[in-house]
């Protein structure tokens, strides 16, 4: 059970979360134009990474927000949180 | 025959308060502070129970949560009986019952005690090999397996006890209460952490609590004394909470572990009664500091599982704790120093110990020579070959041990005894600290696996962090402490100590023995009974894994979890397969670390706290009126209202036809309503639903269909603009969370530009549901001033009025085909409108009907319900509804999917109709559908999604979804059940009033 720095109300425990998935895949803005192909890259393909992953959480029992986060999946450290449209820290 | 063997008085053990408790129907009598493997070890009493493959009898091996053959019955003859408690973790009192498992008829006398002979029979594997053929016998086989598995038998009825959960927060968690645990959780408290000390047992102090060994002195006192002192000092701490019989089961992430804490197991059923029995504590620490202490090894050697045959820490803490010899005639077995620390203790206390037979060659340790003058002879080089008694040790027999260890030479000598302490050296209780996800190093020198590394939130101490000699223990629990806690000096820190020195080591796995390999029977794991043979069985089988050679000999699989053996098993496939042990690595320690009832995993939420219930302000109503309940999500919603005796179907029928003759009225108000607002709620409803939301007039209400990115159907439901800016949805029952944590998903990461807020106001509405023909003359009694022509108040339009000072929002929309008004009051008033609605329409005989009957009207009219007619397979196109999706819109969530090759394809599973040949036969949901009844193996077509019998059309309907559905109308299709196959003709979705005429009749 993670003990997770919510960006807006600060630690709490990770049964107040939601995870959302991988983190910074921007919704097509054009999606008719796109082939079958890279619409299912959008759609289907996600990264499944031993080390440190990008992830989308949401506080879904607290403040319902969105926020991002960068996970180490081999230790399940929590390297770093940052919120929405906010760029991924350097590794 | 029973002999006391309580041979000294201990401070420990209450003598003037006798308790008698029963074992295997026999009464005995114990003190208070005995546990029960004390207790039966005072009245000689070693035959515990039965093994479990081959049933051979054994005895008490330990003396703590380690313990893997002394596990019993409790309360054996009632419904509520436990199995598998640890003789040697429970405390007696009075009443106390418990019985041997595994045996039958008795102990003494099991008849399953035939498969120790037939053991060269079953070996590893033995199942799988022999059960595999013919494939067709293996039902037969099972009946006869099942018979023989498990241990112990489970109560029959509900748990009566109480349980409970409790969150704590702390600074510092000191887990373990020794030595190690109590200087630690005394220095962080007095440094003001806020601290939580837990152990396992009923007392602090761990092994050193009863130390009065000369050579392990602290401040110039016995080790004992002077940790006494220590321990009553620890009250007087602020900061300091301490809790005994309290285990911890499981370290997680982010130091946050569960622990069981023991409230009433050790009290008499008097005082049990209405009192919490176990309590699940979720701690969540800052530090985590890990005082877990060592574990004591058996050595491996042939027939080495006899009653009377204990590890040597346990035959001491018998004698110096609980006052009580484990044998008249005791011996030792070593391969350390340990051994004769519990021989010289046993010596001071009077009880006779003959010899000390050790593997090594030699030590020049101080207490050797005390042995020596108390005249216990040591047999230096020798091992034990093979042991006798089959109910209790009755003799072992020893050889010399070649040079390298791997043999023996010499004469057989056979001493006789009644009880063998066993030292195989120390393994570091580390379970916790790898469960955390932290890695061991193994020291090739000592041959433990040992913490790899602390960190800022975690340390190991004491001899779970692989310190053994008390000097080198103090020395570095005040130096990591003062890291640890960031403080500059410990209160012990300059105690003086000491104690003897370990000098001369010698490890082997596998004791050799005079007879061959395969006629020995040295075990592994007691509980499971696995030998060294079968693990070398596997290994020349293949296996290397040691994942693997654990599941196939299942070798610390037991309810011990190997706690004992499984050193042991590694070195013997490290020394097998000759490989490091420090390259094989550990199997995974997984929690619990000991077994937790399941009453103390789920504490309170039994029964009607299991899930949360969400009731609507109509409920007492309902009941009042006597409503059979469904579950809908959390909710419970009305299903249907029986009159007098009518069945299911039989009120369901009734309130059909009442509803589309007259009037009718259901409880809406479980429907998923959420409040949007904002510059760009129109836009954002474009982005969200299927069709076009921009040209909707304020007091407009319009059906909308959502969909997931990947074009499927998600959810569905009514809008309704109430302002320019301002919108309510309503959602299905079920999908309500998911709507809106979809919705705010998309608004605060893909389109953070719009001005959306959205409100989840579910709760703050009740809905009355009026419908029928004479809805609106209900309506027109219960408001008069409200125009109610369909000019000012068509289909799919709102009002917002007053009805009794009460704000209403009324929305006329349908969804059984009838005319109808959705009432909404705020949810305080949900009742008062219910009662003046009933009251209005008594009348027109206004029937209040239930989901079941508001599922029929709509299946008559082939509205869909997103979850039963759809099931994430489905798209608009696939459901026939291709009428709600915009061509004109560029995009909405899910367009671009509904273009996908897949999602093209015209033979895609499709809603449609379905009619049986036999009006009087209503299909079952779910059912297959086919085309060809003798085709083998025969192609589902699709399957029953929605399936009634229509009063109002007098014959039986369904929805289906059927492959190339949209092609097939007019086909006859086969329904095949068990009994019969059912002839079924395509046809259209809707059954009644195609032309929608009713909604706005003037009946």
């Amino acid at each position: 059970m993670f003990l997770i720095n919510c960006p807006y109300c600060g630690e709490r425990d990770q049964q107040e979360f939601k995870a959302g998935g991988e983190a910074h895949i921007e919704r097509p803005k054009q999606p008719t134009e796109l082939s079958d192909d890279q619409w299912a890259e959008y759609l289907f393909m996600r990264k499944n990474i031993k080390g440190v992953q990008f992830e989308r959480w949401n506080h879904a029992h607290g403040c319902r927000k969105w926020f991002n986060m960068a996970r180490d999946t081999s230790n399940d450290e929590i390297k770093a949180i940052y919120k929405m449209g906010e760029k991924p820290p350097p590794q | 025959m029973t002999k006391n063997l309580r041979v000294k008085s201990s401070e420990f053990i209450d003598e003037t308060s006798r308790i008698s408790f029963k074992f295997d129907g026999k009464t005995y009598y114990g003190f208070k502070g005995d546990t029960l493997a004390s207790a039966l070890l005072a009245n000689n009493v070693h035959l515990i129970g039965r093994s479990f493959k081959y049933h051979r009898p054994r005895g008490i091996m330990t003396s703590g949560s380690e313990e893997p053959n002394a596990i019993v019955q409790i309360n054996p003859n009632s419904n509520i009986t436990e199995p598998n408690a640890r003789a040697t973790e429970i405390e007696i009192y009075e009443g106390l019952e418990a019985s041997s498992q595994n045996c039958w008829p008795s102990v003494n006398f099991d008849i399953g005690g035939i498969n120790n002979f037939l053991a060269p029979f079953l070996p590893a594997g033995f199942y799988y090999k022999t059960f595999m053929w013919p494939k067709s016998f293996w039902e037969k086989y099972e009946f006869f397996i099942r018979h023989s598995a498990g241990l112990g038998k489970s109560p029959t009825t509900k748990d009566p006890d109480i349980y409970d959960h409790r969150n704590i927060h702390c600074d510092v968690l000191v887990v373990g209460a020794g030595i190690s645990g109590i200087l630690a959780a005394k220095n962080a408290a007095k440094n003001n952490y806020k601290t939580l000390l837990l152990d396992e047992k009923n007392e602090l102090g761990g092994s050193i609590i009863f130390e009065t060994n000369e050579n392990k002195k602290i401040n110039n006192t016995f080790s004992s004394e002077w940790l006494k002192k220590e321990i009553s000092e620890l009250k007087n701490i602020k900061n300091l909470e301490i809790k005994t019989r309290t285990s911890v089961a499981a370290y997680h992430q982010y130091n946050y572990l569960l622990a069981r804490e023991n409230l009433t197991d050790h009290l008499e059923k008097k005082d049990k009664k209405n009192k919490i029995r176990q309590r699940l504590l979720k701690i969540r620490a800052k530090k985590v500091i890990l005082a877990t202490g060592a574990l004591e090894r058996p050595l491996v050697f042939n027939n080495n599982d006899r009653p009377g045959i204990m590890l040597s820490s346990a035959v001491k803490k018998y004698s110096d704790f609980y006052g009580v010899a484990c044998g008249v005639k005791n011996i030792f077995f070593t391969n350390n120093d340990t051994a004769y620390e519990s021989a010289l203790s046993l010596h001071n206390k009077g009880i006779k110990v003959d010899a000390i037979i050790d593997i090594r060659e030699n030590s020049d340790a101080k207490i050797i020579k005390k042995i020596n003058d108390a005249g216990i002879k040591i047999y230096w080089s020798h091992t034990i070959v093979d042991t006798s008694g089959y109910k209790r040790l009755s003799d072992v027999s020893i050889m010399k041990l070649s040079n390298d260890g791997m043999s023996v030479t010499g004469s057989k000598t056979s001493i006789s005894c009644d009880c063998l302490g066993i030292a195989g050296g120390w393994t570091p209780a580390v379970h916790l600290y790898t469960q955390s996800g932290n890695k061991l190093t193994f020291d090739e020198d000592r041959n433990v696996f040992v913490p790899k590394a602390d960190n800022s939130a975690q340390i190991c101490v004491g001899s779970c962090g692989g310190d053994f000699e008390l000097d080198e223990i103090i020395k570095n629990l005040s130096n990591k402490l003062k890291n640890f806690l960031n403080i500059s000096q410990t209160d012990f820190e300059d105690i003086s100590l000491e104690n003897d020195k370990e000098t001369s080591k010698r490890n082997i796995w596998l004791l050799p023995s005079d007879k061959p390999n395969g006629k020995t029977k040295p075990f592994v794991d007691y509980q499971n009974d696995a030998t060294a043979k079968d693990i070398k069985l596997a290994l020349r089988e293949g296996f290397r894994s040691i994942e693997h050679v654990k599941r196939y000999t299942t070798t610390g699989m037991g309810t011990d979890q190997g706690k004992l053996g499984n050193m042991h098993a590694l070195g013997i496939i490290a020394d097998t397969a000759g490989v490091k042990m420090g390259e094989l690595g550990t199997t995974t320690f997984r929690p619990p670390y000991t077994p937790l009832t399941f009453g103390t995993i789920v504490g309170r939420n039994v029964g009607e706290f299991f899930d949360t219930f969400r009731r609507t302000p109509m409920n007492d109503w309902h009941i009042k009126n006597k409503a059979e309940f469904e579950n809908v999500g959390q909710w419970k919603r009305a299903w249907y209202y029986p009159i007098n005796d009518e069945t299911m179907h039989q009120a369901v029928q009734r309130e059909s036809k009442a509803a589309r003759k007259s009037a009718g009225i259901l409880d809406a108000s479980t429907l998923g309503k959420i409040d949007i607002q904002g510059s760009d709620a129109s836009e954002f409803l474009n982005r969200v639903y299927t069709n076009a939301w921009s040209k909707l007039a304020i007091g407009k209400c319009r059906y909308g269909l959502m969909l997931n990115e990947d074009g499927m159907v998600f959810d569905d439901g009514v809008t309704t603009r109430l302002g320019e800016n301002h919108y309510i949805m309503t959602t299905t029952t079920g999908g309500a969370a998911n709507v809106l944590s979809k919705l705010e998903d998309y608004l605060q990461t893909e389109w953070p530009e719009l001005d959306v807020y959205l409100t989840s106001v579910t709760d703050h509405f009740a809905t009355a549901s009026l419908c029928g023909p004479n809805s609106k003359k209900i309506l027109n009694k219960i408001i008069p001033e409200l125009d109610l022509s369909d000019e000012n108040f068509p289909h799919m339009s709102f009002k917002e009025v007053t009805i009794d000072k009460i704000k209403c929002r009324i929305m006329r929309i349908s969804f059984t085909g009838e005319q109808s008004y959705e009432i909404n009051v705020p949810a305080s008033f949900g009742e008062a409108i219910w009662e003046k609605c009933i009251e209005a329409g008594k009348e027109f005989d206004i029937t209040p009907y239930g989901t079941e009957t508001m599922h029929l009207l709509r299946a008559e009219k082939g509205f869909i319900i997103v979850g039963q007619d759809t099931d994430g397979t489905m798209t608009p196109i696939d459901l026939q509804m291709d009428w709600i999706v915009s061509k004109k819109k560029y995009d909405f969530i899910g367009k671009r999917s509904l273009y996908r090759s897949d999602t093209m394809k015209e033979d895609r599973k499709q809603l449609v109709g379905l009619l049986t040949e036999d009006p009087n036969i209503v299909l079952e949901e779910g059912a297959q559908i086919v085309s060809e009844l003798n085709q083998k193996p025969v192609e589902m077509l699709g399957h029953v999604t929605s399936s009634y019998f229509s009063p109002n059309l007098n014959k039986s309907i369904a929805l289906a979804v059927v492959k190339d559905g949209k092609n097939m109308m007019g086909r006859k299709l086969f329904v095949p059940m068990e009994n019969k196959n059912i002839s079924v003709t395509v046809a259209n979705t809707v059954f009644y009033d195609e032309k929608n005429e009713r909604l706005n009749a003037s009946l």
